[in-house]
């Protein structure tokens, strides 16, 4: 059977995927909205840290699961392994309706303007492909708004000095500081810093038809018990299906864009939840499938005007993976800091994002979200005892006295981490699977020592008895935050979409998620994939009214 | 229930049940049965090494909480990968110990346990089996997996009694609906 041909067909349906398929279909656009996984429902996981986001050894609550879906790594020497989701190593973020959205812990950032300018700022580095957005941060300003009162986010920007202009204040109140929160403020003002409530993507108050968050101990890696935290799955999704355009299909799997002889897209192959090859045509494809799936969808794209995956007649797609250094410090306290309440991330300061001496950018430095005790068994000083008597001491002493501070470190962007098709793995369906190489920028290391050094500082002013770092790896980056791989660009040589996030070449073929990102920004990034679906969407919206799309 | 409507007699006949029952239950731990991967040698040995990864001092330890349980019933599910890792370097530690100190793992002394796994943790243990396999690996993998069965959720195995929460002062299932953090 034949599905009826459609005007847009959206696959991935994230937080930039869910965000296009309600604007084209508000638009009055008939959509298809493909998601590869299912709705995600709070008793799938059940408290269940050991299939919680942040820590998957028994498998991803949020999906994909480890039977059908695998990655390669290349390895540092050349060799090459075989990844599960369920390991670190594969990259994973989310499949399901709503994606990241649904379990992430919810920070909502604006980019700062220099973070949009980067090269221009700090000129070229040497082995990176810094460059600047082909938009600045006052293109995506009114769209970052949208975003905030669309999906919904608590926050208050005015406490920030460095926060960039805006309009229009946020539309929750922040959520209150807790013990770390009344340490940390304090000692941050001692220190000439500049300390004020994250913005969060999660109801302070009512909000939205939806209650307001219940502090409970399982908020980031889970999903909300009590549907306090804003994603696309009980936002903007909802909102595309009431307008009548919308179709949602879960548990299908794209394999392919179909592509013309004339060179444009003309919609999607999939397997359906019965593993049934399906084609289903549009006059507009919009890629949403995250910074390593769009390009898989891209490079196993081919036709013969694109011997090599669709769009990369320049070599771009896959290329400047990047995500975040997670940099910083834990400090041991005396009195009991850990208060058994969610979210437990509740302050920052952004007087590290730039202009340090000597560095190109930096990040945002935050107290951690709340933990659960597994995750804390690996978090010890260098040294100390990983089992045994001494190991269980520390947890029962510590888990309630451990504060942690870090943040996203602004990655220097490297051309060969990449991710490419493997020529011989194959996923469940027979389609050829990422293949995962490269290393991150040594500037990023750097940048971490300078940002777990203010980290400690912060922790000792606090009152710690003692500190240690938490510094990243030397590997691959990407993971939950990641980014860049089909980058926007003005000129068509160096980059992979337009400024409108259009891929050069084909009019009607458009990536809507955070590969089109050029650098990543010191914070996490979702408001920014949020702002830029609208972004690309208003300008679809736009042309489409001129009919250039129809067929 | 009052003591009028629970006679004397069929009292003492449900405790000697009660009490029968009990006096079946530790046979039943060397049963094949029981055990879904391990064999009843292997579930000994892991039983000892986990029990040396969190040992029981004030708060209940790994054993009691049922981490071998929790390892067992992963082998046959999401970690069947490691099925052969685990088999092989079970047999490891017993070379290791045999050629160390001349018994099983399981019957030496705790300190003698210690410096077993102290050696495959520093990647030098002795045994045949360490030629081709990595002593390290399969320490931290068995490590990281007693972790798991300990403080990870009761529902796959481990965790037996809540024990790790409360040990950390954790309510579970947790109490919600209200708002925790004191007004400032």
């Amino acid at each position: 059977m034949a599905f009826k041909h459609v005007n847009a067909v959206v696959v991935g349906a994230g937080a930039g995927g869910g965000i296009a398929a309600k604007e084209l279909s508000e638009a009055g656009l008939s959509v298809v909205l493909l998601e590869r996984g299912g709705w995600p429902h709070f008793w799938d996981h059940d408290h269940d840290e050991l299939i919680s986001q942040r820590t998957t050894p028994l498998g991803n609550a949020f999906g994909p699961d480890d039977e059908r879906y695998r990655r390669v790594v290349v390895n540092p020497d050349g060799s090459t392994r075989i990844v599960l989701p369920s390991e670190g190593a594969y990259c994973n973020n989310a499949a399901c309706v709503g994606s990241g959205t649904v379990s992430y812990g919810a920070m909502a950032w604006r980019y700062m303007q220099k973070d949009f300018m980067m090269r221009s700022t700090y000129g070229a580095l040497h082995g990176s492909t810094l460059e600047d957005w082909p938009i600045r941060y006052e293109d995506l300003e009114p769209f970052y708004e949208k975003a905030e009162w669309e999906i919904g986010v608590a926050g208050d920007d005015s406490q920030n000095p460095f926060a960039p202009p805006r309009r229009k204040p946020q539309p929750m109140p922040p959520f209150p500081y807790n013990t770390e929160g009344r340490l940390l403020d304090p000692a941050a003002r001692r220190l000439g810093w500049h300390p004020f409530p994250i913005p969060m993507l999660r109801n302070s108050v009512p909000h939205g038809g939806r209650p307001a968050c219940i502090h409970c101990r399982f908020c980031v890696g889970f999903a909300c018990e009590v549907n306090a935290k804003c994603g696309t799955h009980n936002t903007a999704i909802p909102a595309a299906i009431a307008t009548g355009n919308c179709e949602v299909r879960t548990q299908c799997v794209a394999s392919e864009i179909i592509l013309d002889d004339k060179g444009r897209a003309g919609g999607i192959v999939y397997f359906d939840e019965s593993d049934r090859q399906q084609r289903q045509t549009a006059d507009i494809v919009v890629l949403a499938c995250s910074a390593t799936e769009t390009p898989r969808l891209m490079l196993n794209s081919r036709s013969r005007l694109f011997p090599n995956g669709v769009g990369n007649r320049s070599d771009w797609v896959g290329r400047n993976l990047q995500g975040h250094a997670y940099a910083g410090a834990f400090g041991l306290f005396e009195p009991e800091t850990y208060d058994d309440a969610g979210p437990g991330a509740c302050l920052a300061i952004c007087d590290f994002n730039h202009g340090n001496a000597g560095l190109r950018g930096g990040g945002a430095i935050c107290n951690e979200f709340i933990r659960s005790p597994y995750l804390f068994t690996s978090r010890r000083p260098a040294g100390a005892p990983a089992w045994g008597r001494a190991h269980k001491e520390f947890q029962r002493r510590n888990f309630r006295r451990c504060v942690a501070v870090h943040g996203p470190v602004q990655e220097m962007p490297v051309f060969d981490a990449r991710v490419q098709i493997d020529p011989s793995v194959k996923d469940y369906w027979g389609i050829p699977v990422v293949r995962l190489s490269g290393s991150r920028h040594p500037h990023d290391l750097e940048i971490s020592r300078f940002l777990a050094g203010k980290a400690a500082q912060w922790l000792k002013e606090a009152g710690a008895t003692e500190t240690w770092p938490k510094m990243p790896g030397s590997g691959l980056s990407g993971g939950q935050h990641q980014a860049g791989t089909c980058r926007m660009g003005n000129d068509p040589n160096t980059s992979v979409t337009n400024r409108h996030g259009q891929v050069h070449d084909i009019d009607n073929l458009f990536v809507a998620d955070a590969s089109v990102h050029v650098t990543n920004g010191g914070f996490n990034p979702v408001l920014t994939i949020m702002a830029l679906a609208y972004w690309v969407s208003d300008y679809i919206k736009r042309e489409w009214k001129g009919a250039r799309f129809r067929a | 229930m009052s003591k009028a409507r629970y006679p004397r007699r069929k009292f003492i006949r449900d405790v000697a049940a009660v009490a029968g029952g009990l006096s079946v239950l530790p046979a039943c731990n060397k049963s094949r049965g029981r055990w879904r991967f391990f064999t009843g040698e292997e579930a000994d040995t892991v039983y000892a090494i986990c029990e040396q990864i969190i040992p029981t001092d004030q708060d209940p330890g790994a054993a009691y909480a049922g981490v071998p349980n929790f390892i067992d019933k992963q082998l046959v599910g999401p970690y069947k990968r490691f099925q052969q890792t685990y088999r092989k370097g079970l047999q490891g530690i017993q070379e290791t110990s045999l050629a160390q100190f001349g018994a099983r793992f399981e019957s030496l002394k705790w300190d003698r346990q210690t410096e077993v796994l102290t050696m495959l943790e520093a990647g030098k243990a002795k045994g045949r089996t360490w030629e081709k396999e990595n002593p390290k690996a399969f320490f931290d993998l068995i490590r990281d997996h007693t972790m798991q069965g300990f403080y990870g959720s009761p529902r796959h195995g481990g965790n037996w009694d809540y024990v790790s929460y409360r040990m950390l002062g954790l309510d579970y299932p947790q109490v919600i609906g209200q708002n925790r953090y004191k007004k400032a």
